[in-house]
């Protein structure tokens, strides 16, 4: 059991408050990325591997340094290699790609089975393959185009921010890994200080001036954060989405039209049953009399079929 | 249409008639051939496994009660699209054999504007120009016309999500939904009109038969096209008849009091 449970909350006929009360720091986990000290030794990629005990697969070289044009559904960690010209130089941008652990995050809203995607009080945003049922709608609601279909399973994966290590009290593989320090592990509000920190070190002694923290508030926020040259351009870093949002699928419709949508058959099944027993059955007739000179049925000889 | 598709649906009719066959009463008259029969039970079927198998998915308070039905999430999952193929192709050849009657004419649009007669059942019969389906039916047939193929289009775009762009996927999430919803909205007041609204409908797809009275009751053009004669005029004599009788009888009360 979580030592924070066993945490006095209330104590009786003590005067003033519990001790030790407001002292724990928060439980909300991040990582921390700084780009601009990434060397792109993909030591975390192996580290990934290695921890996840995912085989080494094959990749397609297409003239980057980068291991494979994109993550995998046993590949989670990828770094980003970008050529880019700033002022007449060439920057080589490396951006270790991987799943970003929003704080309100698009798989989980899109995903309709019970306890495949789940959130921990931590922040970590992991699935359950036992629960996926493989409709791959977890792809089409995250932002970041992470998580990854395994044909042969039919389940989804993706980087699990190494749960299994940090609810041991471990950092994540491939912050155990880094040479150069650019990752860091611990609380979010420590993350976002030391993010902040080094960002305005970026613009008053580097030369960034538009050094910044990647922490984007339309989804929340999340628990992994980046530290950029240029927070402006985020787009800049293979395709960092500067303001990602969740499709309103699955937002708005999914969980305000589905209940009404529910509500409506649900209705449309009471209102047929008190229809009839209101206002009742519409019975058959009974033909009157012909007061014609031929019976009916000899003409109906002569009758077509149709539909 | 074309003539060819009359002349296939034609033979399939036959084939099917050769092969399970329509007895009609005394006292009766053939509605649905064995051909339509078929068709409309292998539709319903197909539609409901689709529709059970994807309320599973669509719903969280349904999912936990619906999916053990299909052998759990996944196979669900699984199921689902192929049940959709089956309710496609199955609704494909009833288009073709109902498009003709099916066909929206000017007493479709009247039937529309009468419905509140229809649904307070003020009218013991239904309009004069009710022909072998009413306004109702035919509403009901092109909502699944269009949701069948709205259901084929974003189906498929979300079967095959991964080669697909994000909010493609996400835009054909809702028009799914929208097409299951205005089919379900149908599928209860057909299951309701069919049974329990209407006694003496459901034989129609069972036996293929209705009665001479359901005929001239419900669909009295189509009554007169099939039989040749027209009873509402017998109907309408008959029911003077009667009121003057019941005027006179008032009358002849009154004038007895006074």
């Amino acid at each position: 059991m979580d030592e924070r449970t066993m945490q006095i909350q209330e104590i009786s006929a003590h005067p003033g408050p519990v001790p030790g009360q407001g002292t724990q720091r928060a439980v909300e986990v991040c990582k921390y990325i700084d780009v601009t000290t990434c060397i792109g030794c993909k030591a975390c990629e192996v580290a990934c591997v290695e921890w996840n005990d995912h085989p080494f697969r094959e990749t397609t070289f297409d003239d980057t340094y980068q291991t494979m044009p994109s993550t995998e559904w046993n590949y989670w960690n990828l770094i980003k290699f970008v050529e880019h010209e700033r002022d007449g130089n060439l920057m080589w941008l490396m951006r270790k790609d991987q799943c970003m652990h929003c704080e309100d995050p698009g798989c989980l809203r899109a995903c309709p089975a019970d306890g495949a995607i789940i959130k921990y009080q931590n922040g970590i945003v992991d699935f359950q393959q036992d629960n996926c049922i493989g409709c791959g709608y977890c792809i089409s609601g995250c932002p970041f185009d992470i998580p990854k279909f395994n044909p042969k399973t039919k389940k989804v994966f993706k980087c699990t921010l190494c749960s299994d290590r940090v609810g041991q009290g471990l950092e994540p593989a491939c912050i155990k890994a880094c040479p150069t320090g650019c990752l860091h592990f611990g609380t979010k509000s420590d993350m976002v200080q030391i993010a902040r920190t080094r960002a305005t070190q970026l613009q008053k002694e580097s030369g960034f001036a538009n050094a910044g923290v990647y922490d984007p508030q339309s989804i929340g926020g999340t628990h992994v954060i980046y530290v950029l040259h240029d927070i402006t351009n985020p787009e800049l870093y293979s395709g960092l989405p500067p303001n990602p949002t969740i499709p309103p699928a699955y937002t708005v419709w999914k969980w305000l039209a589905k209940p009404t949508g529910l509500l409506m058959a649900g209705l449309g099944l009471f209102a047929v049953f008190f229809h009839r027993l209101t206002v009742g059955p519409k019975m058959p007739q009974p033909e009157p009399e012909p007061v014609l000179t031929h019976q009916p049925d000899e003409v109906a000889a002569g009758r077509k079929e149709k539909p | 249409m074309s003539t060819s598709v009359e002349r296939f649906d034609e033979k399939a009719r036959r084939k099917f008639s050769r092969h399970g066959q329509t007895v009609v009463h005394r006292g009766e008259l053939l509605r649905h051939p064995v051909y339509t029969r078929v068709l409309h039970w292998v539709v319903a079927l197909s539609f409901i496994l689709s529709l059970l198998s994807g309320f599973a998915i669509y719903s969280p308070w349904l999912f936990r009660w619906l999916t053990p039905l299909f052998g759990g999430g996944p196979m669900t999952r699984f199921l689902h699209p192929w049940f959709g193929v089956a309710f496609d192709i199955a609704f494909f050849f009833q288009f073709l054999n109902w498009f003709a009657p099916m066909h929206w004419t000017r007493a479709d649009r009247k039937w529309i504007r009468e419905v509140k007669g229809y649904v307070t059942n003020k009218e013991a019969l239904a309009p004069e120009d009710t022909g072998f389906f009413n306004g109702g039916q035919k509403l009901y047939f092109w909502t699944i016309v269009i949701s069948a193929v709205l259901f084929l289009i974003t189906g498929l775009l979300l079967w095959f999500d991964d080669v697909v762009a994000r909010w493609l996927v996400a835009v054909s999430y809702v028009l799914h939904d929208i097409a299951a919803l205005a089919m379900l909205a149908g599928f209860i007041i057909h299951i309701y009109e069919g049974t329990a609204a209407q006694p003496g409908t459901f034989q129609s797809m069972t036996d293929g038969t209705v009665t001479k009275e359901w005929a001239w009751t419900h669909h009295p053009a189509w009554y007169a096209e099939v039989t040749g004669r027209d009873p509402r005029e017998d109907y309408e004599r008959e029911r003077r008849r009667l009121t003057e009788q019941q005027q006179a009888a008032d009358d002849r009360e009154r004038t007895d009091r006074n």
